[in-house]
């Protein structure tokens, strides 16, 4: 091994193997069948239980638990995917202290939930590991529906309607679908390439075509697609991403947050993956976090995460926060970037911040600074709509939708980060292209046709 | 701290946990082990008649019903009386009695239904010096198709007669041990009584199929693709054992007859519970098949501070004590009237209570708000059901209503008096007398 936590600059291999194997394991291991009995026994079969309220894709959890209790683990999972086809990814990644587990009338007594999540997870692997996919398509009706985005919006919404008996095809801008959950999430939160095990899964229905490298805006327009099919769903996510302006930010070495995010999930070997000593993270939302944690696993010495505000302004939950203090991670509040400083004129070597305050006017940076040493700054202060056309209305960077995902223009629907509303998270963009889906089958076969199904 | 030295038809013992008649106590190694961990005594495994051996199945003789986390809640078994040769046992039993004489030796029986029999059997027990026996009239399995076991305990007329003549064949005390597979226990206690028994035992096992593997389709525990059924025990059966040994308690004619109570006995509580009923003292076996011999000790622990707690000295002094409170359902107070009370700050807002009232019960439970869960009086027959199904203990409890206080459900006040059915105007029989 060349190089240590110590080198300075941004290098490779600062650990050995087996720190990064440890670092990048699974956060947390699954469960297996006795844990799962046991901790699905904890469940009280609540009535009109505030799980499934929290829920955003309303699965029926006391429902597929008891199902776990009862030894019929497949139709547990057959239980949350009538509800969330990406299930299985949601069980790892879904923020569960914020939403279902938050609720659990064990945590608001006890404070300590029903493991939900992971019990979901023991559903869904027991089912999907044997190779089952548990829906079949409706009777063809020979309609056709572009998707726009293979992420957990788009891949929702296809398919719903391929079940539903429609002919689906999905554009992706990358090389690979997935979206965000091949691209984005934390390694340690889904090992294994899940992600596109799970896409190669929900592909099995049928009747959905994938077509990748092709970005609307660049070599695919709105145009094309209402011409050529009979309805459209966008479900691009948010590929731009926002600039600091910021004297400096050009420097080497200073990056996006989900770039980086993006090359270590398709690392094949993360002792190659180039990390720098001083990281510097900007920003308080999941990305921030998740850059910040992975720089920190990957063998950086020092990593600070810096966000303007103050930390009941930081969207990243209290979960993600301590596990970020608990891999070392520095988070420092109320501080924006004012300067990247360079000694060689080519490469970033320190940060320079203002603290900010809160004036009548909004937020303001003050006149008192500090600079963080960095060879290396990770930008994690949003993402921005790009390329949809201007005939599609928008307001606050995202689509303008009413209902399940209609947007201004007939025939076209959007879903997921792109549109209005919503969390940003995957389960939220499952429900939306689900719900869309709903929508543009009632729409393409008609009221009287869906009431007869 | 109390004095848990115990005398059962003048067996001593330092304490009244006594292992039961079964696997635990089939050989001197085992119960040398059970001594030592602090059981006051224990009833030997079945002997049966001097000749071959017992011979038992060689797959599976245990099925089970498990709780959450495989906590076993049930314990079903299909082994017949002792599969080892008479003398082997009767040697052991003498050397084990010899070193522990401050221990209740009692030695289970089981022969066919002749007097000859029971004639050749008593002197040889005697001999080792046991303190008495107990007459296995209860095994549901195997034995009985012989014409033994439940299938004596079953017929009082033969209880009272094979009672009879060990009463006359020996100066041993004599248990007899009753089957829980009848209609109404008495019957065969007074059958006991009347043969002379110094004390009866109960319950044996259960008749029962502990479950059914669904690909074979098979009882369990199931040997060869078959199954048949076995005696069921464990806590599952406490509250049978509880009710047959209260019956007996509280009957008139078997009134003061000694009960050595049987059935699910796990912890503390559970033996002061069937000493309560009328036990002058426990046996034990299902417990200490699950998790050892050391479990007596946190019996013994539990009783004597409970005792301590509640001031009694000796254990006489609880035996029989909850049995003037056993009574028939006619003569129940129909003029205590209670109402389910939810505790807002104590409540998690699962809804149980509500799911199961609006569905199966009275609607007496309305959910508002916020998830927030009362109880409407004029609906509520405090039937309990609530209280029950609460994950959250003391939760929900029933208020009793004061006398002169309005019941919301009837409309009318609550009586000074108490008043059960025997004089309830609805009662035919009451109008009948009053006319």
């Amino acid at each position: 091994m060349q190089n240590s936590q110590r080198t300075p600059g941004v290098v490779p291999g600062r650990l050995d193997q087996a720190s990064y194997n440890r670092n990048f394991d699974e956060l947390h291991p699954p469960l297996d069948a006795h844990e799962a009995h046991v901790a699905a026994d904890r469940c009280y079969f609540c009535h009109d239980a505030p799980c499934v309220t929290a829920c955003p894709t309303d699965i029926d959890i006391p429902m597929f638990i008891r199902q776990i209790q009862t030894g019929t683990p497949d139709n547990a999972a057959r239980t949350i995917l009538e509800q969330n086809i990406l299930g299985g990814m949601c069980a790892r990644v879904c923020p569960t202290e914020t939403l279902c587990e938050e609720v659990c009338v064990r945590q608001v007594a006890e404070g300590s939930p029903v493991e939900i999540g992971q019990l979901q997870r023991y559903a869904t692997d027991h089912l999907m590991e044997q190779g089952i996919h548990p829906f079949t398509r409706a009777a063809e009706t020979g309609k056709r529906v572009a998707v726009v985005g293979a992420g957990p919006a788009g891949l929702s919404c296809a398919h719903r309607l391929a079940m539903r008996g429609h002919d689906v095809v999905i554009f992706d801008a990358r090389e690979k679908a997935g979206g965000l959950n091949e691209f984005g999430i934390a390694a340690y939160k889904t090992v294994g390439d899940y992600a596109s095990f799970e896409v190669d899964w929900l592909l099995k229905i049928g009747g959905i075509e994938l077509r990748t490298g092709m970005k609307l805006g660049e070599n695919l327009t709105l145009d094309e697609l209402r011409e050529g099919f009979d309805a459209v769903f966008l479900g691009i996510g948010l590929p731009g991403v926002n600039a600091l302006r910021v004297e400096g930010e050009a420097h080497a070495h200073v990056r996006d947050a989900v770039d980086f995010i993006a090359e270590l999930r398709q690392a094949e070997d993360l002792s190659k993956l180039p990390v720098g000593r001083e990281v510097v993270v900007i920003g308080g939302g999941m990305t921030a976090v998740d850059a910040a944690i992975q720089s920190k696993l990957l063998g950086a010495e020092h990593v600070t995460m810096v966000y303007r505000r103050g930390r009941e302004r930081l969207s990243a939950s209290t979960f993600e926060q301590e596990l970020a203090a608990a891999r070392g991670v520095r988070i420092i509040l109320n501080a924006q970037p004012v300067a990247f400083n360079t000694t060689d004129g080519q490469t970033v070597s320190s940060v320079t911040f203002a603290y900010t305050e809160d004036t009548p006017n909004g937020m303001q940076a003050s006149e008192e600074t500090f600079t963080l040493p960095a060879d290396q700054v990770l930008k994690a202060i949003g993402q921005s709509l790009e390329g949809v056309p201007g005939v599609v209305e928008t307001e606050g960077g995202k689509i303008v939708v009413t209902g399940p995902g209609r947007t201004s223009l007939d025939g076209v629907w959007a879903g997921g980060d792109c549109a209005a509303g919503g969390d940003d998270l995957t389960v939220t963009a499952v429900a939306d292209g689900r719900d869309a889906a709903e929508d543009i089958h009632l729409a393409l076969v008609g009221e009287a046709a869906v009431a007869a199904e | 701290m109390a004095n848990l030295a115990s005398e059962f038809v003048g067996i001593k013992s330092p304490n009244p946990f006594w292992l039961a008649s079964a696997p635990p106590t089939d050989k001197e190694y085992n119960v040398r082990r059970a001594f030592e961990a602090g059981w006051g005594g224990v009833v030997w495994k079945t002997l049966g008649q001097e000749g071959p051996p017992i011979v038992n199945v060689n797959g599976p003789r245990y099925g089970a019903v498990w709780g959450a986390d495989r906590r076993l809640l049930g314990l079903n078994n299909i082994e017949l009386i002792t599969d080892r040769p008479l003398e082997v046992n009767l040697r052991e039993i003498k050397a084990v009695k010899r070193d522990y004489p401050d221990r209740a030796v009692v030695v289970s029986l089981m022969v066919p239904c002749e007097e000859e029999a029971w004639k050749a059997i008593l002197p040889v027990v005697e001999e080792t010096g046991a303190d008495g026996i107990e007459l296995n009239f209860g095994c549901p399995h195997g034995m009985a198709e012989r014409g033994m076991g439940s299938a004596v305990g079953q017929v009082p007329e033969y209880i009272e007669m094979v009672t009879r003549w060990c009463k006359q064949n020996t100066r041993m005390p004599v248990i007899v041990k009753l089957t829980p597979n009848v209609t109404n226990i008495v019957y065969p206690a007074e059958a006991a009584k009347r043969g002379g028994a110094d004390a009866v035992s109960l319950i044996n096992t259960i008749n029962s199929i502990t479950s059914v593997d669904l690909d074979a389709m098979s009882p369990e525990p199931m040997i060869d693709g078959k199954g048949t059924h076995g005696g069921y025990c464990g806590p599952a059966v406490k509250p049978i054992a509880l009710n047959m040994v209260a019956e007996i308690a509280r009957n008139p004619e078997t009134a003061g007859l000694p009960i050595s109570g049987i059935g699910g006995v796990t912890t503390w509580r559970d033996a002061a519970e069937f000493m309560a009923l009328g036990a002058g003292n426990v046996q034990v076996c299902t417990a200490a098949m699950t998790y050892g011999f050391r479990v007596v000790q946190e019996m013994i622990a539990g009783l004597s501070s409970w005792m301590d707690e509640k001031g009694y000295t000796s254990v006489d002094e609880v035996v029989g004590r909850a049995v003037p409170n056993v009574t028939d359902w006619q003569f129940l107070n129909l003029n205590y009237i209670t109402k389910a009370e939810i505790d807002q700050e104590a409540c998690i807002k699962c809804g149980r209570c509500f799911a199961a009232c609006e569905d199966t019960s009275h609607q007496a439970i309305v959910m508002k708000e916020d998830r927030v869960f009362e109880v409407d009086d004029s609906e509520c027959v405090a039937c309990n059901l609530c209280v029950n199904v609460c994950p959250i203990e003391g939760c929900i409890t029933m208020r009793r209503l004061d006398a002169g206080e309005l019941d919301l459900r009837t409309g009318e006040k609550v009586p000074a008096e108490p008043g059960d059915w025997t004089t309830h105007p609805n009662n035919p029989q009451t109008a009948c007398a009053a006319e």
